[in-house]
């Protein structure tokens, strides 16, 4: 019989030791999945997670998609360390990209370095809007923001959908519902030639090392730890927890708003229906994967793009649905959620005790 | 007249796959878990029950089939967060983007397949009733058997001891403990009775609402049923009326053009997220009622510390 | 007249990883006798009666009932052979009714068909008057406890074990359920009392065995012994308790006037109308059973929760308004009932836990950046003063013993050199050493010019350390008095307050 018991503190070694292994039995399982489904489970994973790395296009398309994940995964940590279940990312991704778009639409034409840097700011503050209803609602009336943030994301979907179809949709386009493309001066500067790679990732980097610093030095860091731990304690701490709640979505919803703006005026380069896929929801796999750690993110947001690239690609070479993309990336979760229990409890095996017991 | 009676047709066969996704989790919270997981066990049973009743070309095992995929989705999310403590959050979130996955993967070899949707039954008699008769007497078996699953959870939960103890068990996990209740043991029941109702609400989906297999076809129900647990204070005659009352919502914004009114279909769209905001909200004010109405451990890992 | 022992234990050990609970545990009890279990915080009597109950197993050893081998696998088979155990923390369901409760407390097939007539007979027959329909949420800490008794008394049992009883009951309480356990115990019953109150079980107990690290030391006859000699025998060495002096006090620094606060909890006390002063150099002692509104005025007072900015006043300046965060900027610091998740963060290691409540008055934060050297440092500084055992500050607070946190924890905050400190149950958990250790500490701090308010269930801690003292009940404060000025029969009549449970058993021989 297996019994857990917890370590008197968490092993510092096996908390980094797990993301990796989490990885190991992912690709294990991932072997039996594909054989079980008869298509060449080797060369599936070969497909998935070792031909992305061999080219430097695929790379730089890993950079692309990694981009919105660390700069979503960030935001959303902090949120995750205090308690805060910010599960609409999505929305407030596709909300920023709305505002970041019509901004760039509004400007049609225009030129000066102005332009870029105000759409950024449009989806930034577009972003946090759209998380200020769910910090409104909690804060005022207790209400659940896993299920506010989820609802508002099929509003923010749909709205963008509606508007694309209508008011922003393209004058000259033949009547298809998309905007205009963005012209030259909204539209983000490519960091490799010859690739989709733009500066949102410098963006993403430097996130990084300010969500570093800010959670290793700065008070508020400091706060959102305490806060997930022991509420009590972060009351008798004297930090606020309504100001902590607003605080931490505003931040995620601030980073999903630049994300969706950086989006929409780089890879993507104009407004369409389908611009939500899914990085919102994605990012909150990063954030675990990477134990809310900025680090942490940062690989974990290039192992999820890798998943994707690989997907991508499995579905070319072999004809394997999208969706595998899903499967690997759930799976990754599941296995390091299994997986961190060694981290915190050691596994005892306990003798089954006879009944009785001579005296 | 006959466009009422369809209209009230339409909201109960909505409403169905609402009721059995949002009383097994109901049965679920009222253990102490809280399962986010709900979306991807409806989309799995969605596929196991459409695939198996293609194949088999028996509905009977088609449901059963659906049941199984979600009681055995419920099992890896129990033996996540019981056995091996893991964030119930994140797992039930997990479980989502997964079955999702999973299920898209499975079901690619089954798009634009369809299957005859399961047969209406005709009471004699009853059936026949002027306008009462077709809109509630003339449905398939699923629907009366959700109906008959709420009222089994209801005497199950308030009537019997093994629903007192479970009850207790959501209460206060460590007095149940400590009393000698095996608090994991009860958890995995309910839990695997919650997949295997989200399985089936999500078959009713793809044989009977839309007799077809289609990605994603649940479209944010589980999510729905997650609001409507939360609607009906933990309480299954109140699940049932939110249920109704969402799948209200969603039929009428198919029929508002048709009716007349000149809105754009995708602001309707958004009706039912927008009115399940509202009422958490509503019912979330009043503090003291909603907690008193919760189950104390809901979302609490437990951990037996003896 | 049997001379079979009711419950035998021979040799019975139980190891935790890093600590043998029991060791070597050998004793027997009588039917009908009265047996207490006396020994301080861990010194392992509940791990005992834990295995007796069934909820726990011996590593070694052997246990008989009546003669025969008994070694329970869980509790219902224990609650079979006729034991019945009443928890220190009560096993209760706060949303579910008293009858409800009681249920789950039974085995399925003890459960009767007309369980609520049998709760109220039952609960008449032994004076301990219950409403089956009511909520547990809507009841007293003192009517809780009858439930987990009329829980084990609907079972017929044959031995009642009961796990610090009283430390939750006013002296008027204690009276009544000590009829109680006289009536069952002339009835047949045994009973195994578990305490660390002296006074009381050399009232009721006919027989005491003393245990010391998880070791029996000692076993005897209560009644011919005294409080001091079965104390030794608890605590091994001679006591030099804290010494009161008599101070001459200074101004008034703490004034609190007409503080009234609703509790947040919806089964909590709220304030009603309190008032006090702690001067300069005083120690004021507030005694209260738990539940009367502690935690709340520990709340209003050290900001977690703001009042009308009038009502708290710290040398002058009113703070009621104010959060934590101001009112450590102006002197006062706080050390809550609860160490882990409240005092702490259980996961943290010490050094980031003292940036939790020093940071302001330690020049740790500075425009919103930390200073981690700086907390090291004070956390290395308060680890050394107080004497804190730990293997290091980078080490998580859950690592501690129960007795080295709370240490370190008071050690934070009066490090702080506050002008006013607040302390909710100061050695609750502790050991006898590290409790003189912390009453030391307080009774310089207070030499040194500070007003300390000190909150505690513990009157024996109260009347040793405390200058004036008043009573909390119901929310409300009785006026404060010089400590000795009143006896301990008015002080349990002012902490009984309106609990109005002063009704009188129904004798022995009625139900004989």
């Amino acid at each position: 019989m297996i019994r857990l018991e917890p370590r008197k503190e968490v092993s510092k070694h096996l908390l980094y030791l797990t993301p990796v292994m989490a990885v190991a039995v992912t690709i294990a399982l991932g072997l039996v999945m594909f054989a079980a489904l008869g298509k060449d489970p080797f060369r599936a994973i070969a497909i998935i997670f070792y031909e992305p790395l061999t080219d430097l296009f695929t790379i730089s398309e890993m950079i692309v998609k990694a981009t919105p994940l660390i700069l979503i995964g960030i935001g959303l940590s902090f949120g995750f360390r205090a308690g805060v279940w910010n599960i609409g990312a999505e929305g407030q991704f596709t909300f920023g990209a709305l505002a970041g778009g019509a901004t760039a639409l509004a400007l049609y034409q225009v030129e000066g370095f102005w332009v870029l840097p105000l759409m950024c700011l449009a989806g930034i503050l577009g972003g946090m809007a759209w998380a200020a209803i769910p910090a409104f609602l909690r804060t005022r009336f207790n209400a659940n923001e896993i299920l506010v943030t989820l609802m508002l994301t099929y509003v923010a979907v749909l709205l963008l959908s509606v508007l694309v179809h209508g008011p922003l949709k393209d004058p000259e386009g033949l009547n298809f519902p998309e905007s205009r493309l963005f012209h030259e001066a909204a539209t983000m500067p490519i960091l490799i030639a010859e690739t989709r790679a733009h500066v949102g990732f410098i963006v993403a980097l430097v996130a990084v090392a300010v969500a570093w610093v800010v959670l290793s030095r700065h008070i508020f860091g400091y706060q959102v730890k305490v806060m997930g731990q022991s509420p009590k304690a972060a009351a008798y701490g004297g930090f606020v927890e309504k100001r902590v709640v607003w605080i931490s979505l505003m931040i995620s919803g601030g980073f999903a708003g630049l994300a969706g703006t950086f989006e929409a005026a780089g890879p993507v380069g104009q407004l369409v229906p389908a611009l939500p896929v899914g990085y919102g929801f994605t990012a909150i796999i990063v954030a675990f994967l990477g134990r809310l750690n900025p680090i942490g993110i940062l690989l974990a947001g290039f192992v999820m793009a890798l998943t994707y690239i690989g997907g991508e690609g499995a579905q070319i070479s072999m004809n394997l649905p999208s969706a595998v993309t899903g499967v690997f990336q759930g799976m990754f979760l599941f296995t390091l959620l299994g997986i961190d229990v060694l981290a915190r409890y050691r596994v005892r095996m306990a003798r089954r005790l006879p009944a009785e017991k001579g005296s | 007249m006959d466009l009422l009676v369809l209209i009230l047709q339409g909201v109960i066969v909505a409403a169905t796959p609402l009721v059995f996704a949002s009383i097994g989790e109901l049965v679920v919270e009222r253990s102490g878990v809280l399962n986010l997981g709900v979306e991807g066990m409806m989309i799995l049973g969605a596929i196991a029950g459409f695939a198996v009743t293609l194949g088999t070309e028996s509905y009977f095992l088609g449901i059963a089939a659906a049941a199984l995929a979600g009681a055995v989705a419920a099992l890896l999310f129990a033996f996540l967060t019981q056995v091996l403590l893991s964030n119930q959050v994140a797992t039930g979130l997990a479980l989502t983007i997964f079955g999702l996955g999973l299920s898209a993967l499975i079901g690619q070899g089954y798009s634009g397949e369809s299957t005859t949707p399961l047969a209406k039954v005709h009471i004699p008699l009853i059936s026949d009733i002027p306008f009462i008769g077709p809109v509630l007497f003339e449905h398939d078996p699923l629907v009366y058997l959700s109906v008959i699953v709420v009222a089994g959870v209801y005497w199950f939960l308030s009537k019997t001891r093994a629903g007192l103890i479970l009850r207790a068990v959501g209460e206060n996990h460590d007095a149940a403990h400590a009393i000698g209740y095996g608090v994991i043991k009860v958890r995995f029941a309910a839990l695997m009775f919650g997949g295997a109702c989200a399985g089936v609400g999500g078959a009713y989906l793809s044989i009977v609402q839309t007799p077809l297999w289609v990605e994603d076809m649940t479209a944010g129900r589980g999510w729905i049923a997650l609001a409507i647990v939360v609607f009906s204070a933990w309480r299954p005659g109140r699940a049932l009326m939110g249920a109704y009352l969402f799948g209200g919502v969603t039929v009428i914004q198919l029929h508002v053009q048709g009716l007349g009114v000149d809105i754009d279909a995708q602001y309707l769209s958004m009706l039912p997220y927008l009115v399940t905001v509202l009422v958490l909200v509503v019912i979330s004010h009043d503090k003291t009622r909603a907690n008193l109405n919760a189950p104390a451990c809901l979302g609490r890992p437990f951990f037996a510390s003896s | 007249m049997s001379e079979v022992p009711l419950l035998q234990l021979d040799g019975i050990t139980k190891r935790f990883p890093g600590v043998v609970a029991n060791d070597d545990v050998s004793f027997s009890i009588m039917p009908g006798e009265v047996h207490a279990l006396l020994g301080e915080n861990g010194a392992g009597k509940s791990t005992l009666v834990k295995m007796i109950y069934g909820v726990l197993h011996p590593d070694e050893g052997s246990m008989h009932f009546g003669g025969a081998p008994y070694a329970p696998a869980k509790p219902s088979e224990a609650r079979a052979h006729g034991v019945g155990m009443v928890f220190q923390h009560f096993s209760l369901f706060e949303a579910l009714s008293v009858a409800d409760n009681v249920a789950l407390g039974m085995n399925k097939d003890a459960v009767g068909a007309n369980l609520d007539q049998q709760i109220i007979e039952v609960s008449e027959a032994y004076g301990l008057v219950l409403d089956p329909t009511r909520y547990i949420g809507s009841l007293s800490v003192g009517e809780r406890q009858r439930v987990e008794i009329i829980r084990c008394l609907l079972q017929n049992p044959r031995l009642l074990i009961m796990d610090e009883p009283t430390s939750v009951l006013t002296p008027q309480e204690v009276d009544i359920l000590f009829e109680t356990l006289r009536q069952l115990s002339a009835e047949g019953c045994s009973i195994l009392y578990i305490s660390h109150k002296l006074e009381e079980i050399r009232t009721l107990c006919d027989k005491a065995t003393v245990l010391r690290g998880g070791k029996v030391v000692g076993s005897c006859d209560p009644r011919q012994e005294t409080a001091k000699s079965l104390a030794e025998m608890m605590i091994g060495t001679t006591l030099t308790m804290a010494e009161r002096k008599q101070a001459t006090l200074g101004d008034e620094r703490l004034v609190v006037r007409g503080l009234s606060a609703p509790s947040t909890d919806p089964f909590g006390v709220d304030i009603d109308d309190v008032s006090f002063s702690v001067r300069a150099g005083e120690i004021l002692g507030i005694a209260g059973v738990a539940g009367n509104g502690q935690v709340e005025l520990m709340e209003t007072l050290s900001g977690e929760h703001p009042t009308p900015p009038e009502t708290v006043m710290i040398d002058g300046a009113a703070v009621g308004h104010m959060g934590p965060t101001g009112r450590r900027r102006l002197g006062m610091c706080a050390v809550p009932e609860e160490r882990l998740g409240h005092g702490a963060v259980p996961d943290m290691s010490l050094w980031e836990n003292v940036i939790l409540s020093a940071r302001t008055r330690k020049g740790i934060e500075n425009g919103g950046f930390l200073d981690l050297a700086k907390a090291q440092a004070y956390a290395t500084d308060v680890v050394a003063q107080f004497n804190v055992k730990t293997a290091g500050i980078e080490h998580a607070a859950k690592s501690l013993s129960g007795g080295n946190l709370q240490k370190f924890i008071v050690g934070r905050e009066i490090m702080q050199a506050p002008t006013v400190l607040i302390i909710l149950q100061p050695t609750w958990g502790v050991d006898a050493a590290a409790a003189a250790d912390i009453h030391r500490a307080l009774q310089r701090l207070a030499d040194e010019g500070s007003a300390i308010l000190v909150i505690s269930q513990d009157l024996d801690e109260l009347m040793a350390i405390s200058n004036n003292f008043a009573v909390i009940a119901e929310g409300r404060l009785s006026d404060v008095s010089p400590t000795g000025s009143l006896s301990i029969e008015e002080i349990g009549l002012l902490m009984g307050g309106v609990h109005g449970s002063a009704a009188a058993p129904a004798q022995a021989e009625a139900s004989a």
